[in-house]
């Protein structure tokens, strides 16, 4: 039996000698290692890459997908200790200004200025200045973008004889969701996010905040979480999801309200405007019922948000030339061009591009939301995003890298008084101290 | 194996029985409440995992319905997905089928002798050497991570299947041997010293005289390091990337933000299941014997 075994063994390590696992296909000098983020728009570059980019270019690509939050951790990781294994990986416009400044990315401006078909002019504005760093280089080139937006049940509004405003406020998106509040068996008034999470809770939130005057800090980084504005506009959140917002509220992210308004069980939802890719695409059981709105605003003029996921090269790789053939394509009109003809054109990776709210194609079968997803990002203005001067730009998040474990830590005591189990007062008064705390260890480097 | 371990094997069984029929209120009023008992604890063991190839079959909608819909439409799309997706699952899978199997015979490899030593030819202060074995779990598994990654970064190891083979053998070893030392201490000492007064050595010993009694316990032991390796996760997200994935590293990757991904998830879940599912049963009549051999002494 051991001799059996042993000989066994030898043989499956001698046959093995020098494999290093069975993807098999990676550390080819023609092929690059791209680390993304699992949303739909890239399960979609996986199907199209094969017969397209590979074909023309002849470089493979070989994907790793993980979730949010994993490939967060995975690219943090990958990126510090320049391990040099992937040569493209999806990071966001919070993440660009630090990691160049750490040295961790490879400038694409360069690349850039040759490649004259990318036409980086007609990326909106806005999205390149929040993927250049404070050195005037650009850092990252984004796959699609967003801003947000308040989605409504057009039918259900209707039945109540309610219209929504063409430029709503949060008191009458309130009375709005009072109003329509089981209004039909099991539908809800609204729907806001309540999990824990500085992606999940204090994404919507932190705009309600920025609107409502306050900020997380004041220019000279005094932390402002109990202040009297934060704590209105976290108060009325709270209050407006506990009177009139989803089940199981503590629990709900993008995810669980998307699932919401698909099934009818919320009337509104204030979130992503990527999220009308998924509404109104065939198989929604709402799509062409759900009108748009911009998002609801108080003290200032608009409150969307502005969000990328974007390409970065990582300074380690020996493939960037390579790398960037793939950015250039991926972030490319004619890959929107070829989503649209080949798996629909809701499914484009929108919301980076002038020139896609100019496509007939694209306008005629996305009518409901372009417009309104195109003026959201254009007014979203991260330099400026509330009603004081800011010490770092950011909508919905402050960028510097404490941020994230910031907002994530506060946004438990947040999440905890929509469950009921904390008042907001004592929530934010403990969020302050987080983030006085937080601030002295951000400063002191 | 050879007829002579399943002859014992259905011996051990039969004694197995007796020695339960002979308890009281096994055949009487008691032992079917007992019975009904078991079932129930069983049934609600395995509830999770039906729940989860019951979910595989449904359409994305329906997976996430809440309350859940029992009389949803049945679909294999969710199959579909997983096996036609953006990446091929076949990769990640021969990489966990790699790294658990290797692993698994090194740690026989090393741990049969370590066990011989620990039981059969005890060697000097052998409880110190089983208390070390066992201290190196004590350390949480992640307080290692960040060494071993830049170790592994260090010397370019990073996304090599083999660097999971040795770092899975050196988690399941300590396991494994105090597993195979009680399998062993089990062995008759009689039986050793007759076969040594008829002249056998001790290679002889081991293959013909040991390792069929210990068949059991080595059955027992390779399936339980086989199912921690194959399962692992937390050095696998870490440790490895484009080449070296494995199984449930691919799994986590269905998950998204954006979107629905329940039926997926359960499809992907159910296959990477179906491999540690037909090991047990594989082995199962082994490890009865190998529950059963501790119950009649």
């Amino acid at each position: 039996m051991t001799v059996a075994v042993s000989v066994i063994a030898a043989l499956a390590l001698s046959s093995c000698a020098g494999y290093k696992g069975a993807g098999g296909i990676g550390g080819g000098s023609n092929s690059i290692n791209v680390l993304m983020v699992n949303n739909p728009q890239m399960v979609d570059i996986q199907k199209l890459t094969a017969d397209n980019f590979t074909k023309q270019t002849g470089i493979k690509v070989n994907y790793t997908v993980l979730p949010e939050n994993d490939v967060r951790d995975k690219i943090s990781q990958e990126l510090s200790s320049q391990a040099g294994i992937y040569d493209v990986s999806t990071i966001s416009n919070y993440e660009v200004p630090f990691y160049a400044k750490a040295g961790w990315l490879a400038p694409l401006s360069s690349y850039v200025a040759a490649d004259t078909a990318f036409d980086q002019a007609d990326i909106f504005p806005g999205m390149t200045k929040s993927l250049t760093a404070t050195d005037g280089k650009l850092y990252a080139e984004p796959f699609y973008g967003e801003s947000s937006f308040l989605m409504y049940r057009k039918d259900v509004l209707a039945a109540k004889g309610l219209t929504m405003p063409t430029k709503p406020t949060w008191q009458q998106i309130a009375d709005i969701a009072a109003k329509v509040d089981n209004a039909q068996p099991g539908t809800r008034g609204i729907c806001l996010r309540g999990q824990v999470g500085w992606g999940q809770i204090f994404a919507p939130l932190t705009t309600v905040v920025n609107t409502f005057g306050g900020t997380w800090f004041d220019q000279n980084w005094k932390a402002q979480v109990n202040s009297p504005e934060f704590s209105a506009a976290v108060n009325f959140y709270v209050d407006l999801v506990r009177a009139h917002g989803e089940a199981g509220a503590p629990q709900a992210g993008f995810t669980e309200c998307l699932n919401n308004l698909e099934q009818g069980k919320v009337a509104m939802w204030y979130d992503a405007t990527s999220a009308a890719g998924s509404l109104e695409s065939k198989d929604s059981p709402v799509a062409g019922k759900i009108g748009y709105a911009p998002a609801p605003v108080v003290k200032t003029a608009n409150s969307g948000w502005l969000y990328a996921w974007a390409w970065a090269i990582e300074k380690a790789s020996k493939k960037q030339d390579a790398a960037w053939k793939f950015i250039s394509w991926a972030s490319s009109k004619d890959y929107e061009n070829l989503v649209g003809s080949k798996l629909g054109w809701t499914s484009v990776p929108a919301g980076k591009r002038l020139s896609t709210y100019d496509n007939a194609q694209y306008v005629a079968a996305s009518r409901a939301f372009a417009a309104p997803t195109k003026t959201a990002i254009l007014a979203a203005d991260p330099a400026d995003p509330g009603v004081q001067p800011r010490p770092v730009p950011g909508i919905q998040f402050m960028d510097f890298p404490e941020f994230s474990a910031l907002a994530t830590t506060v946004s438990q005591y947040v999440s905890n008084a929509i469950a009921g189990q904390v008042s907001v007062q004592k929530a934010l008064a403990e969020g302050q101290k987080v983030a006085t705390r937080e601030t002295k260890t951000y400063r002191s480097h | 194996m050879s007829s002579a371990t399943t002859d014992a094997g259905t011996r051990n069984e039969q004694q197995a029985e007796q020695a339960l029929a002979k308890q009281p209120g096994r055949n009487g009023h008691g032992g079917s409440l007992w019975g009904l008992l078991a079932w129930v604890v069983g049934l609600l063991f395995v509830s999770p995992v039906l729940w989860m190839v019951w979910i595989s079959f449904h359409s994305e909608q329906d997976a996430s319905a809440n309350p859940p819909k029992f009389t949803a439409p049945l679909t294999a799309v969710g199959y579909r997905d997983f096996f036609s997706g953006g990446q091929s699952p076949w990769p990640s899978l021969l990489n966990s089928a790699t790294a658990s199997v290797c692993s698994t015979i090194l740690v026989l490899l090393l741990a049969v002798p370590a066990a011989y030593a620990l039981s059969i030819r005890p060697v000097k202060k052998w409880t110190d050497v089983m208390f070390f074995f066992l201290s190196t779990k004590m350390l949480p598994a992640v307080a290692g991570l960040l060494p071993i990654y830049l170790i592994a970064k260090h010397i370019g190891v990073l996304d090599n299947i083999w660097l999971l083979v040795i770092i899975y053998a050196t988690m399941n070893l300590p396991i494994a041997v105090w597993m195979m030392r009680s399998f062993l201490a089990e062995v008759p000492v009689a039986i050793l010293e007759a076969a040594a007064i008829d002249g056998a050595r001790l290679p002889t010993i081991m293959t013909k005289i040991i390792a069929p009694v210990a068949m059991p316990g080595i059955a027992a032991t390779s399936l339980i390091c086989f199912i921690f390796s194959w399962n692992e996760l937390l050095f696998s997200k870490v440790l490895t990337a484009v080449v070296a994935q494995t199984a449930p590293v691919f799994l986590t990757g269905f998950i998204t933000s954006q979107g629905l991904f329940l039926a997926k998830v359960c499809a992907a879940a159910t296959i990477i299941s179906l491999p540690v599912l037909v090991a047990g049963f594989a082995a199962q009549d082994k490890l009865v014997q190998g529950l059963s051999l501790g119950a009649v002494k």
